[in-house]
């Protein structure tokens, strides 16, 4: 694998006003062509595009007077995993939260450039803000299951809303537990409370709600850091069996587990993109002196 | 110079200890009293109305032209209707208020919001009952419905303040990963944020209602002139324990004043049973944020 310079490729014309329009009848209700429904992920102007496709292009991100990441541009490989490393305060999560749109929640926060999801700008002013979220999902730091509702509950609260019935609610909440390693740990105590399960437990209840609406990216900010080391090589082991369904983007201070779990490696520094390549080549070999420096722990 | 000399009587060490000591037992003993102010008041409120206080005084109406052998019913009927419409009045008012400055209104305008309900809070009952009055009584006649609205005024900021700060006590964390999952504002707001925080809002509600559940001044304008017998007409004045007390107090008869006490004492038992009822909802709440 090579590193992967952003670049105009011929499939990756500029998003045009007919190919946006005729996307966004596609973007509302969710976008994902899920894979597990047998339907191959076909753009509507025939060109076969992997799903999970996330482009950054000069993208800058603000908190008021304050900015955050500067001019980023980059992609990330489909279907594999994606690894942000930097100092704290390098902009990584700041970055990450713009690719679901949740940056713009802070009051004064502002971005400029672009951030594309299989060839779509996710911020235009068509698109609806609700339906990028359903596409990309996210993992926080901290476990966060709801503490009103039970464990079933919580991993399908993101699915409530489409009107699914009830069986069909059930049947969905079970693919998720499942596909994030939790089935057989919940499957006595499904309609117990969502806060009474161990930390790592929670973690994975979290990402099973995450998978529940089927997005094609899943956003992980620092998912391990509140957790101890068995629970967290668990989710490792998970994040390996995802990233065939799903585009993972971690977010991370440990070096040691970007190491394990990611194809790709970004360094941050300062907000800018300092270097991206292939895992490996970033830890043993690289390019920049900077990266070198950090990853020998010179500073950071 | 050995280790121990650092450890030895600097000089003020006796004074300190005693210093330390005259602190203590200064702020112990005004805690105490604070509590003994309580259980006075409660106590001399249970002792002199206990006589007057049966079966019978709870169930029979006030007797005609402040004769002897009435009750209170008519009064806790009256407070209980008065001060029902009142909460339903400013319960769902309040909360709203609250929801808006949390979750929807920019910084600037929640802050003006929250000045204005403190200052609400702070304006004199009797002021309230003069601007019923002069809206709803003057010309027309007095009614509980009027007192319900006074009392709803009163209540409002209560309710509006402390739901504010319980709706402020859910983690961002929450909302943040309702956001992330692509759920809508509002219902963050109905699903996640009031579930979350709804034993706080019923302490509010409650702490509220413990505060107008004895609210005399406004009443004495609006609903104070009312038929004898157990009235359950909104439209007409009311009795009230307030009212009751009051006008026992005043009257010639001996016996009526130890049903004032009595009624004081019911009065005192509603309002604490509220009061310790919403500590313990907001007791619970606090609990499950935590979590």
């Amino acid at each position: 694998m090579d590193i992967r310079p952003p670049i105009e490729s011929p499939t990756m014309t500029e998003p045009n006003p007919e190919q946006q329009a005729s996307a966004e009848t596609r973007f509302r209700p969710p976008l994902r062509v899920a894979s597990d429904a047998g339907e191959p992920a076909t753009e509507p102007h025939g060109q076969s595009r992997e799903v999970g496709d996330v482009e950054l292009r000069g993208l800058s991100a603000h908190y008021g007077s304050n900015q955050a990441v500067r001019d980023v541009s980059l992609r990330f490989d489909p279907a594999k995993v994606t690894a942000i490393i930097g100092p704290s305060g390098c902009g990584k999560s700041t970055m990450v939260r713009c690719i679901n749109r949740m940056h713009e929640e802070i009051a004064g926060a502002r971005i400029e450039g672009r951030v594309l999801l299989d060839g779509l700008d996710l911020y235009d002013s068509r698109i609806d803000v609700v339906a990028v979220r359903r596409s990309v999902g996210m993992v926080f730091q901290k476990p966060n299951p709801f503490p009103t509702m039970s464990v079933i509950d919580n991993v399908t609260a993101g699915l409530r809303l489409t009107g699914a019935s009830r069986g069909e609610l059930e049947d969905r909440g079970r693919a998720a537990l499942v596909g994030a390693g939790l089935w057989e740990e919940v499957k006595n105590r499904l309609k117990g409370p969502g806060v009474g399960l161990s930390g790592g437990q929670q973690q994975r209840l979290c990402i099973a709600r995450a998978l529940a609406v089927n997005p094609e990216v899943l956003l992980m900010d620092e998912p391990c850091s509140a957790l101890d080391p068995v629970a967290t090589l668990r989710i490792e082991e998970l994040i390996a069996e995802l990233k065939q369904r799903v585009t993972i983007v971690i977010v991370t201070h440990n070096m040691q587990q970007a190491a394990r779990v990611a194809d790709t490696t970004v360094f941050m520094l300062d907000g800018q993109l300092v270097e991206v390549g292939p895992t490996d080549k970033l830890f043993t070999n690289p390019d920049d002196e900077r990266t070198e420096q950090y990853v020998t722990g010179k500073f950071g | 110079m050995t280790e121990h000399a650092l450890l030895l009587d600097h000089g003020n060490l006796k004074r300190r200890n005693r210093f330390n000591r005259v602190v203590e037992a200064s702020a112990t003993v005004a805690a105490f009293l604070a509590v003994a102010v309580l259980v006075i008041v409660v106590g001399s409120v249970f002792l002199r109305g206990i006589g007057a206080l049966s079966w019978h005084f709870l169930t029979t109406p006030t007797a005609l032209f402040g004769e002897s052998g009435g009750g209170i019913s008519n009064a806790i009927v009256g407070t209980s209707m008065i001060v029902g419409i009142a909460a339903l009045m400013a319960i769902p008012v309040g909360i709203l208020v609250a929801i808006y400055t949390t979750e929807f209104a920019p910084g600037r305008v929640a802050h003006s919001i929250g000045f204005v309900l403190d200052v609400l809070n702070g304006v004199p009952t009797i002021i309230t009952g003069i601007f019923v009055y002069g809206l709803l009584v003057a010309g027309h006649k007095q009614s509980g419905f009027a007192g319900a609205i006074a009392l709803a005024i009163v209540m409002l900021p209560i309710v509006a303040r402390t739901s504010q700060e319980v709706l402020t006590l859910v983690p961002g964390t929450l909302k943040e990963a309702s956001h992330a999952l692509g759920i809508a504002r509002w219902r963050t707001v109905t699903w996640v944020t009031i579930p979350t925080a709804a034993g706080g809002l019923v302490t509010g509600a409650l702490l509220g209602v413990a505060r107008v559940a004895g609210e005399t001044a406004p009443l004495l304008l609006v609903s104070s002139i009312f038929a004898p017998g157990l009235l359950t007409e909104p439209g007409e004045a009311l009795a009230s324990i307030p009212i009751f007390i009051f006008q026992a107090s005043e009257s010639p008869r001996p016996e009526a004043h130890t049903e004032a006490w009595a009624a004081a004492l019911v009065l005192i038992a509603i309002v604490l049973l509220l009061n310790v009822v919403a500590r313990a909802f907001y007791a619970r709440s606090r609990k499950r944020m935590g979590a």
